[in-house]
């Protein structure tokens, strides 16, 4: 290398030693702190950090999906139906000729659609119902754990199958009944997180200065109890996956010919025993994408909450 | 010098027993929640875009006829009441008729339950067999390959999409290794040889002697048990490595090593006597979780049980055993999440 | 004060393999124990507590230990079998830990749990080993033995609990008993009731004592000889009785720092450390 530097001159120096001093001027440097010591400790081991590639990679590929494949996944072609995997082909075709690389890689876009919206869903119904719940406590703490216990206690595949069959089946439908079955344990993460700080000098500072209750909710407790939902979310998503695969497996979530892995599964069963790529890759693809939230949720987990690290 | 009576005790002899409390606690609970159960699945029936007098008197009939059973499924009434009206219905384990079959759905649940049952029973139990020892193993011998394996295991376990895992069981021991029997519950050659007694294939042939069913009927089940008992097997295993750890950090086990008690002992007498009042729970979750989760198993190995029948009632728009099959699936799940729930708050001295 | 001795350790050592690198616990510690009651002082941290787990060799799986000698009773507790070291503990050393809250297995019953500590050295039978818990109970001066011998760890008090504790670590009749901080998690009225009971049990027993605690005074009226740790280092051993006269600048500073009831009421001095008393 040919350039010269000095450690003062140099950026990534400079911007070394800002993340790494000991008293932070301002908040957002303290939380680019945070962020980056979270961010050794996350890099450090190695299993976590191989969850969060995977994951990296699937948002990548549903960005990217129209430049890395040829067509939109949907196009027919009957002369080439059924071809086994070739260098055309990476992962053969399907049924009506479609290529199955190319649907893996649109399909991509629906699994994190799915999670995506079911989080958006989940995480802010959980936060609300727990934190007022334990903000408050008395009988409405009573009141609102006893409903969420109530959903706590369902059989969550049986009713998000009912609840389909009832409003009709389709990828938002699917999403909506997973999430109805899935915000309860959100909002017991969120009330004991509440509990733990409701009595915190902080949160009696904002009371003395006359914050009102909403407020306190949204600006004090809230944040705190962001780290734990975002832990339990990630951990949540490949039972989300998988609840999503089942229902499409059934044909009761995206419909054709949508490529939606589950129902990609189903598609290829009637070719399981000639043509077993057909079902058996899509398979792999939910395995591996729903391995990479359980590996990210468990490091994620050990960073941001050490309470329940090992 | 204190006494056991003024400075031992938590004050825990008070008046009414705790133990009672706890049992009404239970017990409330069990009822709110399935009023909760029975009110969702209501609703569901309610907003399904099948109109209930068409699927019983057909969409041919008369004017007259539809008003007659209008009246008479009480649908003129309010919501609650017609809600009542399910509730008292359901209490006398009556869920009106199945399109699909025609026949009561309480006797289709009746009917179909046993194989879910079995099914369901037998992976709990190998996930059990295999997954505890695997979790303590796990933990005792924390960072060393072992632990790595099972723990690969366990990632496995609980990121593999069931039905998916059964699909590639069946393409590998069924269609190309032909070692182990295809879909079904028995071959067709044996049906009806054995009175269904308890429902369950198993204990009716060995009861009646029938051994070649017997042996039709359990190489029928060795698949699809496997397969449902990965996802028992990779949650007890997790759970147990964790729980174990958890213990086997605690002091006690210190003061067992002190005593001189050998390896095995504090591992098995000491530390695993404090994780299974842990893995009650655990199982219990376990097993309700396969009893609901064989739908999926169910459907890929056309396993005559309850799954399979709700799925495909759902097809059908047969609305009676959709609700009927949810509210009895859910009975269930609820009812062995409670049992586990109170047996560990019996077991563990410190909520006894 | 003559005893033929009991317990030699030349130059202990007990590392720790940690992410950020070896964490030196103790370095090169050695003493000497008779029939004699040795009390080990020292803040938290100064190794006390793993000189005598490495004694029992119970340090965690993580430890390196590593020493010249520890030889008790002629044997080699260094390369002793792990089978020979089972035959030792508890049978022949014992160790009382801290908080009976958490050092009592919280599903067993206390009576099952002291009576396997004698049934594992011994073979008595269930019932003999249940009749013997129940002397020992009452040794402890615990009342209606009977009644506690079921009762479970959380149902007792903690001055309870570790009476229970001094009974199952004493039911085998070891030679020497390591006391760690035996009485710094209970009350200060019941701390001392423990303390007499322990005393007497030893005397009584003639067996040999190790009082580990960070309480310098407590230690100094309780025990023969007071070995005072500091970083891992042994800084000065004492006669009890000659306590006042501490030579070491670390043991005077710790004097120092404590209130005298008929002293004058300044404000307490802090105890200033010297990084060359780690050399």
């Amino acid at each position: 290398m040919a350039e010269q530097y000095s450690t003062s001159e140099n950026p990534i120096h400079r911007i070394n030693a800002w993340l790494r001093s000991d008293a932070p001027d301002s908040i957002f440097q303290a939380r680019c702190q945070r962020f980056y010591f979270n961010w050794l400790e996350f890099k450090s081991n190695p299993i976590a950090l191989l969850g969060f590639l995977i994951i990296l990679v699937l948002v990548l590929i549903s960005i990217f999906a129209p430049w890395i494949t040829g067509g939109d996944g949907l196009k027919q072609d009957l002369s080439q139906r059924l071809l086994p995997p070739s260098s055309k082909y990476w992962f053969g075709t399907d049924g009506f000729g479609r290529d199955i690389f190319d649907r893996i890689i649109w399909g991509s876009r629906i699994t994190l659609f799915i999670v995506g919206l079911v989080g958006i869903i989940v995480v802010p119904i959980g936060m609300l119902i727990g934190t007022i719940a334990g903000y408050l406590g008395g009988w409405v703490d009573n009141v609102l754990m006893r409903f969420t216990d109530i959903f706590l206690a369902f059989p969550r595949l049986i009713l998000a199958l009912a609840f389909v069959s009832a409003l009709g089946p389709g990828l938002g439908n699917a999403v909506l009944a997973i999430a109805l079955t899935t915000w309860s344990p959100f909002a017991r993460i969120a009330r004991a997180e509440t509990l733990t700080i409701r009595n915190a000098e902080h949160i009696m500072a904002a009371q003395v200065q006359g914050a009102s209750t909403g407020r306190i909710l949204l600006y004090h407790i809230t944040p705190l109890c962001l780290s734990s939902m975002i832990v339990r979310l990630t951990l949540d998503m490949a039972g989300i996956i998988l609840t999503a695969a089942g229902l499409g497996f059934l044909g009761l979530g995206a419909q054709p010919p949508l490529p939606e892995w589950g129902a990609m599964i189903s598609a290829g069963r009637q070719f399981l025993v000639d043509q077993w790529w057909v079902a058996t890759i899509p398979g792999i693809a939910i395995l591996t994408v729903s391995m990479g939230f359980n590996l990210l949720g468990d490091g994620l987990r050990d960073v941001l909450d050490p309470r329940s690290g090992e | 010098m204190s006494s056991p009576s003024s400075s031992g005790g938590s004050g825990n002899r008070s008046f009414p027993p705790p133990i009672l409390l706890k049992i009404f606690n239970i017990i409330f609970t069990l009822v709110l929640t399935l009023l909760g159960l029975t009110a969702v699945t209501f609703i569901i029936g309610r907003v399904m875009p099948v109109d209930p007098v068409v699927a019983i008197v057909g969409d041919r009939a008369s004017k007259e006829v539809y008003d007659a059973m209008f009246l008479e499924l009480g649908l003129d009434k309010s919501i609650l009441e017609q809600y009542f009206i399910f509730l008292k219905k359901t209490l006398h384990g009556d869920f009106g008729k199945s399109i699909g079959t025609a026949r009561p759905v309480l006797d289709d649940l009746l009917h179909f339950f046993p194989a879910t049952l079995e099914l369901a029973t037998i992976a709990t139990f190998l996930g059990i067999l295999f997954g505890v020892p695997m979790g303590v193993i796990a933990a005792v011998k924390q960072g060393k390959w072992i632990d790595h394996v099972v723990r690969v295991i366990g990632l496995f376990g609980y990121s593999v999409p069931i039905f998916w895992l059964a699909l590639v069981g069946l393409l590998v021991f069924y269609a190309r290794l032909e070692w182990l029997p295809g879909p079904g519950r028995i071959e067709v050659y044996y049906d009806g040889i054995v009175d269904p007694i308890t429902g369950v294939i198993l204990i009716d042939s060995a009861w009646q002697g029938e051994w070649e069913v017997f042996e039709n009927a359990f190489s029928h089940l060795i698949l699809p048990s496997l397969m449902l008992a990965t996802f028992a097997l990779a949650y007890i295993a997790r759970m147990t490595r964790s729980f174990m750890l958890d213990q086997l950090s605690q002091e006690y086990v210190l003061t067992a090593r002190v005593k001189g008690l050998s390896e095995l002992s504090v591992i098995w007498r000491h530390a695993f006597r404090n994780v299974l009042v842990q893995l009650i729970t655990i199982i219990g979750l376990t097993y309700a979780s396969l009893l609901e989760g064989s739908v999926l198993t169910e459907t890929v190995f056309s396993w005559p049980g309850i799954g399979q029948y709700i799925t495909s009632s759902l097809f059908n728009a047969d609305m009676n055993a959709v609700i009927g099959g949810t509210v009895v699936v859910g009975i269930c799940f609820v009812g062995i999440n409670m049992i586990s729930d109170f047996l560990y708050k019996m077991v563990d001295p410190r909520t006894r | 004060m003559e005893k033929k001795t009991l317990l030699t350790v030349k130059n202990l050592h007990v590392s720790y393999d940690t992410p950020k690198g070896v964490v030196e616990a103790v370095r090169g510690v050695s003493f000497e124990l008779g029939q004699e009651r040795l009390g080990i002082v020292g803040e938290s941290g100064s190794g006390k507590s793993q000189t005598g787990r490495a004694i029992l060799r119970l340090t965690a799986s993580r430890s390196r230990v590593r020493a010249e000698c520890v030889e008790f009773d002629g044997i080699d507790l260094l390369h002793a079998s792990e089978s020979t070291m089972r035959g030792i503990r508890g049978n022949r050393i014992s160790m009382i830990m801290q908080d009976p809250q958490y050092s009592l297995n919280p599903v067993m019953t206390v009576g099952e749990q002291i009576a396997e500590a004698y049934r594992i050295h011994s073979s008595a039978g269930r019932k003999k080993a249940r009749q013997h818990t129940i002397e020992m109970l009452n040794t402890v001066r615990i009342r209606e033995p009977e009644k506690v011998y079921h009762l479970y760890p959380h149902e007792v008090s903690g001055g309870m609990g570790q009476r229970i504790m001094i009974a199952m670590m004493l039911i085998p009749e070891p030679d020497l008993i390591i006391a760690d901080e035996p009485t710094s998690a209970l009350d200060v009225t019941v701390q001392l009731q423990v303390l007499a009971l322990l005393d007497d049990m030893v005397r009584e027993r003639g067996m040999g004592l190790i009082f580990i605690s960070h309480d310098l005074q407590l230690v100094a009226s309780f025990c023969d000889r007071v070995l005072v740790m500091y970083g891992g280092r042994v800084m000065e051993v004492l006669e009890a009785k000659n306590l006042e006269n501490a030579q070491h600048a670390y043991t005077r500073g710790l004097l120092n720092c404590l209130p005298k009831l008929d002293g004058s009421h300044e404000i307490l001095p802090v105890l200033k450390r010297d990084s060359s008393w780690l050399e």
